[in-house]
């Protein structure tokens, strides 16, 4: 070992006689433990390289003696996960969700292949938590622009919302100042009225002004009271939650530019069957609605 | 003093024409590059900005050179060393070191908190452009020029004569901080080939092509003339860094312009050869540049500081070659489980686990030359940053090969634990090796008899070593919980966590890898200080005497080698 060596009082070696600006060379000897943990290496890596694909050909290349692929080895194993969910799978397609739920093994497959495909394609927007961010709707709560029933939900990831499916949900919230439909003025006292309507604005004037521009432009979506409509997509704007933000300033900006949010049409690029497991998921987040069938324009809170 | 007491041998020097012919090509090429014609705006930054940049720079040479000139063919003395060039090396070593590292500690403030960190107003702050520009300024610009600029030192003194070529040396110094501000200015407009670690566009890789060229034919002549009988290992190292990094170079870079006076290319290679060709490169720029090189660096300074003869010449020799050898196939290493055939994949990782020993070799040789001088330890703390450097080596070394097996690879590969072996590597061995020689070769160039202050080493030795200490222990924690976290599975076989959850999680290791960065950043500032004070002579910096000769520095010979007497 290497310590035999240290121990030798460096002035027994002799110096191989040369010098350079004062620095010589000891010629001690190269440590036995080093060299045959090189050649060990060696005779590793050749074993290594005779068991496993290793030498080029012109145009093939050694197999090796275990004849392992990665690539055979992977796609052994995609099948087999294939395979084993299979018969998940079929029963998932098209279900409805009394079926699902009526299965407990097939409920806990639904929600696992939920989950992970939620944190693969959701989560970016939606949050890993399903929390939501600010033009991110929350989908933990009971508040669906959309409609929050399992067929509901399943429709939209089908077709997305302003997406390129030829069924995608499409609410119209017009740019009233960018398109000059409104002026400046009109469109401030208008985000008052709507501010008020949640209790949440003191400048009653402004709103009762405002009160007529509502009827006159947003109430055919929204509604007279402002409950919305899920039907068009027009959020409740009575209630507590705001997905671009409460301020004046935020409202006056929906108003002012219109709210053109996006959520792609997931059928290119999920499995149906992954689609209802992520309509069962998102439906068991905490605000999965009944799936009585719903009366056009009927008010979003029960 | 005796040095300069020998008789002065004055030779001409003819590299001026040659230098000149150079820069007025690289003008003229300027002039029309930064008048950009018949490119569709957006499409691709021009060469606008760059053609500037050249200009100047070429511009500036031509009135340097015409006033080193204007007296007559500029004449030099054989009997002194070329010692001014190294001077600026290890001032422009200390500046870019303090510039690579800043900008480290910034991006890892951009991947801790990417939302204080976001410049939205000024996107060439983004971290996809502030990356490259820390990776090669701290590897190309700081341990670039601490290399050349310690080439030049330990050629010349092993050889026993001045460097050869005249302005040359000048030349490679200019030309390769013009390639810096070339490279780095390119990353943050976006002029960038994407190829990790040679990302400069194909004019900047001709001129560095150039730069380097006169380079190795300085160290080539400077060997060649040597009034040695043998040459020392460092030059061995030296030599092997400079031909192979020019391989790696020209041949990773090979690349069609889209036009004369355009900044776009495209590579030669397409697909997975063009990653082969790329990880080939970017293996042994890490096995050549940052390995051969630095083990140059640790064959003089270590022997020299600590006043011991080298330990095994032997040793030296085996491990020199085998290093050369092996390390130049250990590449596909990188592109485990990738589409490259798995017969190469075995070939980088079989290579890479027999490189292990020779890796050891300089190991064992620099930590075993303090052989009687063990004592030193406690009270130099530069020969202590030096040998330190060379423990960190032994560990990135061992670090590297396992992580090239491929079952380990499995879990390390694309995650912070390779950050944090790079980083080990990077920081403990070239950072410190760096040091140590900064801190051997100010006094000696300067002619002082001591740095400014020894505390001040230490200071910056412990800030250093707990910032390395922070920044690896936290990368191997982020960096195998988040490996063990993209191959968590459900009993149904899903993934338990979704990416963005293993990004989250990696938060606090963040947080401890900016910290650690900071005081290695702190150390180098303490480091840079030290070096002004000492050239400024406060502190134990007093100048040497004229009349006393310069510790084992042995004179020029003037008059014709003794190539017999020399070797006694």
């Amino acid at each position: 070992m290497a310590k035999k060596e240290s121990q030798k009082d460096p002035q027994e070696i002799e110096t191989t006689g040369h010098e350079w600006d004062g620095i010589e060379e000891l010629n001690t000897p190269m440590p036995r433990w080093w060299l045959w943990m090189f050649y060990g290496c060696i005779l590793w890596a050749i074993i290594y390289a005779i068991l496993m694909p290793s030498i080029p050909f012109l145009n093939s290349y050694f197999k090796g003696t275990l004849g392992y692929s990665d690539r055979a080895a992977v796609l052994e194993d995609v099948e087999a996960m294939h395979a084993d969910r299979a018969v998940y799978a079929s029963k998932l397609s098209g279900a409805n969700l009394e079926d699902i739920q009526a299965d407990p093994e097939l409920f806990r497959y639904a929600m696992a292949a939920g989950k992970s495909a939620f944190g693969d394609n959701c989560a970016t927007c939606h949050g890993s938590g399903a929390q939501g961010f600010k033009g991110y709707p929350n989908l933990n709560d009971d508040i669906w622009i959309w409609g929050g029933t399992f067929e509901d939900i399943r429709e939209t990831l089908t077709v997305g919302i302003r997406a390129a499916h030829d069924d995608s949900r499409f609410g119209l919230m017009q740019a009233y100042g960018t398109d000059e439909l409104l002026t400046k003025d009109q469109i401030s006292d208008a985000a008052h009225f709507v501010l008020s309507l949640s209790g949440r604005d003191d400048d009653a004037i402004a709103s009762l002004r405002g009160s007529e521009i509502f009827r006159d432009n947003c109430a055919s979506c929204h509604g007279d009271t402002g409950i919305g409509d899920k039907m068009q997509g027009a959020p409740n704007l009575t209630d507590e939650d705001w997905l671009y933000g409460d301020t004046l300033e935020d409202v006056y900006q929906s108003i002012y530019g219109g709210r053109q949010g996006v959520m792609p049409n997931w059928n290119e690029r999920l499995s149906p069957e992954t689609i209802t497991a992520l309509a069962v998921y998102v439906h068991a987040l905490g605000g999965g609605q009944a799936s009585a069938p719903a009366e056009p324009g009927t008010p979003n809170d029960p | 003093m005796s040095a300069r007491s020998v008789r002065a041998k004055w030779v001409e020097d003819g590299s001026s024409l040659p230098i000149f012919i150079i820069l007025i090509a690289g003008l003229l090429w300027a002039l029309f590059a930064a008048h950009p014609t018949g490119v569709p705006a957006g499409s691709y930054p021009t060469l606008e900005m760059h053609g500037y940049i050249m200009m100047g720079a070429f511009l500036v040479g031509i009135i340097m050179l015409v006033g080193v000139c204007s007296n007559g063919t500029p004449k030099i003395n054989l009997a002194e060393y070329e010692d001014k060039v190294i001077k600026y090396g290890v001032l422009a070593t200390t500046f870019w070191g303090i510039v690579g590292m800043l900008v480290g500690v910034i991006i890892a403030c951009q991947l801790t908190w990417p939302r204080i960190f976001y410049f939205d107003s000024m996107p060439w702050l983004n971290f996809g452009r502030m990356r490259p520009l820390h990776t090669s300024a701290v590897i190309f610009a700081f341990g670039g020029n601490a290399l050349i600029a310690t080439s030049f030192y330990v050629v010349q003194r092993t050889c026993r004569t001045r460097l050869a070529g005249g302005l040359w040396a000048w030349f490679v110094f200019w030309g390769y901080q013009l390639f810096i501000v070339l490279a780095a200015t390119g990353y943050l407009t976006g002029i960038t080939q994407s190829k990790e670690y040679a990302e400069p566009e194909w004019y900047v890789d001709i001129w560095l092509t150039i730069v380097w060229v006169a380079y190795l034919m300085v160290f080539m002549g400077t060997l060649y003339k040597r009034k040695e009988p043998h040459i020392y290992v460092a030059n061995w190292f030296y030599l092997a860094f400079i031909v192979t990094v020019a391989i790696l170079h020209i041949v990773n870079n090979l690349s069609l312009p889209t036009g004369m006076f355009e900044a776009k290319s495209y590579s030669l290679f397409s697909g997975v050869q063009d990653a082969m060709t790329q990880w080939w490169y970017g293996h042994n720029a890490v096995g050549f540049f940052l390995t051969a090189g630095f083990l140059a660096i640790m064959y003089y300074f270590i022997p020299k500081r600590a006043d011991r003869p080298i330990w095994s010449y032997k040793l030296s020799i085996v491990h020199f070659w085998a290093v050369i050898f092996i390390y130049i196939w250990a590449g596909p290493h990188h592109l485990h489980f990738t589409a490259l055939p798995q017969w190469t994949q075995t070939l980088g990782m079989v290579f890479s686990i027999m490189l292990w020993m020779p890796s050891w070799g300089g190991m064992i040789n620099g930590l075993m030359t303090l052989q009687g001088a063990w004592d030193k330890l406690r009270t130099d703390p530069v020969l202590r940053m030096l040998v330190v450097s060379v423990a960190f080596y032994g560990m990135a070394t061992f670090e590297g090969p396992l992580m090239s097996i491929r079952y380990v690879n499995a879990l390390s590969h694309y995650t912070e634990w390779t950050i944090g072996h790079v980083h080990s590597g990077a920081l403990g061995w070239n950072g410190f090796v760096t040091f140590g020689a900064l801190y051997c070769l100010v006094p000696w160039l300067w002619k002082k008899k001591e740095l400014y202050s020894l505390k001040l080493v230490e200071w910056h030795f412990w800030l250093a070593t707990i910032g390395i200490v922070f920044y690896i222990t936290a990368m191997w924690v982020a960096g195998i919980m988040e490996g063990l976290m993209w191959r968590a599975y459900t009993d149904l076989g899903f993934l338990e966590y979704a990416f963005i959850e293993t990004v989250s999680a990696k938060h606090i290791s963040y947080i401890v890898r900016a910290l650690g960065g900071t005081l290695f950043l702190l150390g180098t500032f303490v480091m840079a200080f030290n070096i002004f004070m000492t050239i400024k002579g406060r502190g134990l910096a007093e100048p040497i005497d004229g009349d006393e000769p310069l510790a084992k520095r042995p004179v020029l010979p003037v008059s014709e080698p003794q190539l017999g007497g020399a070797a006694q």
